[in-house]
């Protein structure tokens, strides 16, 4: 059995979160382990330490989990985050630096075919200029 | 440090964002996405309402106590930025005996800790033009045996200092710096709550020497 490479998309707004989600569903289908966190604990638009890690939990496997942000204060969370998780796991969870849709559905196409973690980060950030 | 002291800080930090949470909103909606006041005043509510708990630990634990509540509760990137500050103030921190220059090492861990959360340097229009400053005046006063009342005057001096250089920046990191020559002009909203916070605490401080004076202890 294949162990995927997680995904998680991180997005000030929820919806954005989401969508992005959905795209990847419908592009890349159901294998590829998928989470998505959007807004702050008030439900207003910012990012969630624990909404994060929380996410991040839910997809992560030996493969490793890949995640794609938006805004500054997404990627500051999420490495707060990273740093939150179980020792042993934070070497295997990476922040992508790619715009957040293209790259949540690049990494995703990528870590469907079995691509390693590193890998999936590659081509994700292949879309930043 | 004497709970009741820690007690007392608590309140005031948590009453002096509550108070100031509109005019920080206001500055962080000139050049950031204006939600610096709301998420700093849900931060410290989250710390008042587990006051007891806080005071109730030793001031190494205490702090990474407060770090962390901050770090969950925030909900922007000042969350990270000011829970690392804590937490790393809180590692620094000897748990008993605190003196001037185990404070100052522990401001300047804080201070560490948030360049690196925020992959910033002093100079690029953020809370580390306050923090720096504020951890540089505890050393400088540790190291020339300043008395309480003019160490907490060079403290209060080097926060308003740093809080006022912001003003005639550019920003390079966080929100602002997108706006690139328009984020100058304005104060930083960071280095505004961040002057707050030292103020607050030392007011509260400043009080708790007035009345140890007038008792004669």
């Amino acid at each position: 059995m294949t162990e995927y490479v997680g995904i998680v998309i991180v997005s000030h707004s929820l919806d954005i979160a989401r969508g992005a989600a959905d795209m990847v569903r419908q592009m890349v289908g159901e294998e590829v382990p998928l989470a998505w966190c959007g807004g702050n604990a008030d439900g207003g638009l910012g990012t969630d330490v624990a909404a994060i890690k929380a996410a991040i939990e839910t997809v992560y496997g030996p493969a490793g989990v890949a995640i794609l942000v938006d805004l500054g204060g997404a990627e500051t969370n999420s490495e707060m985050a990273i740093e939150l998780l179980e020792e042993s796991w934070r070497d295997r969870v990476l922040i992508c630096n790619a715009p957040i849709v293209e790259g949540a559905v690049m990494a995703a196409v990528e870590a469907s075919g079995g691509a390693a973690l590193e890998d999936v980060r590659a081509t994700a950030e292949e879309l930043s200029p | 440090m004497a709970p009741d002291l820690l007690d007392t800080m608590l309140s005031a930090t948590a009453a002096v964002i509550r108070d100031n949470a509109e005019a920080l909103t206001a500055l962080d909606q000139a050049i950031g996405d204006g939600d610096h006041g709301i998420n700093m005043k849900r931060g410290f509510a989250a710390i008042e309402a587990e006051k007891a708990a806080v005071v109730a630990l030793a001031l190494p634990q205490a702090l990474q106590k407060i770090g962390m509540t901050l770090v969950m509760n925030v909900g922007g990137a000042s969350g990270p930025l000011y829970g690392s500050y804590f937490m790393a103030m809180g590692k620094a921190m000897p748990p008993e005996a605190v003196t001037v220059a185990a404070l100052a090492e522990a401001l300047t861990a804080g201070a560490l800790a948030v360049q690196q959360r925020g992959k910033s340097a002093p100079g690029e229009k953020t809370m580390l033009e306050v923090l720096v400053p504020v951890a540089d005046a505890v050393r400088q006063a540790a190291e020339a045996g300043m008395s309480m009342d003019a160490l907490l005057a060079a403290v209060r001096e080097a926060a308003a200092r740093g809080l006022k250089s912001t003003r005639d920046m550019l920003a390079t990191k966080g929100r602002a710096s997108y706006l690139g020559e328009r984020s100058i002009g304005h104060l930083d909203p960071g280095a505004q709550s961040s002057q707050l916070l030292v103020d607050s605490i030392c007011d509260v401080v400043a009080t708790a020497l007035a009345a140890t004076k007038v008792e004669g202890v």
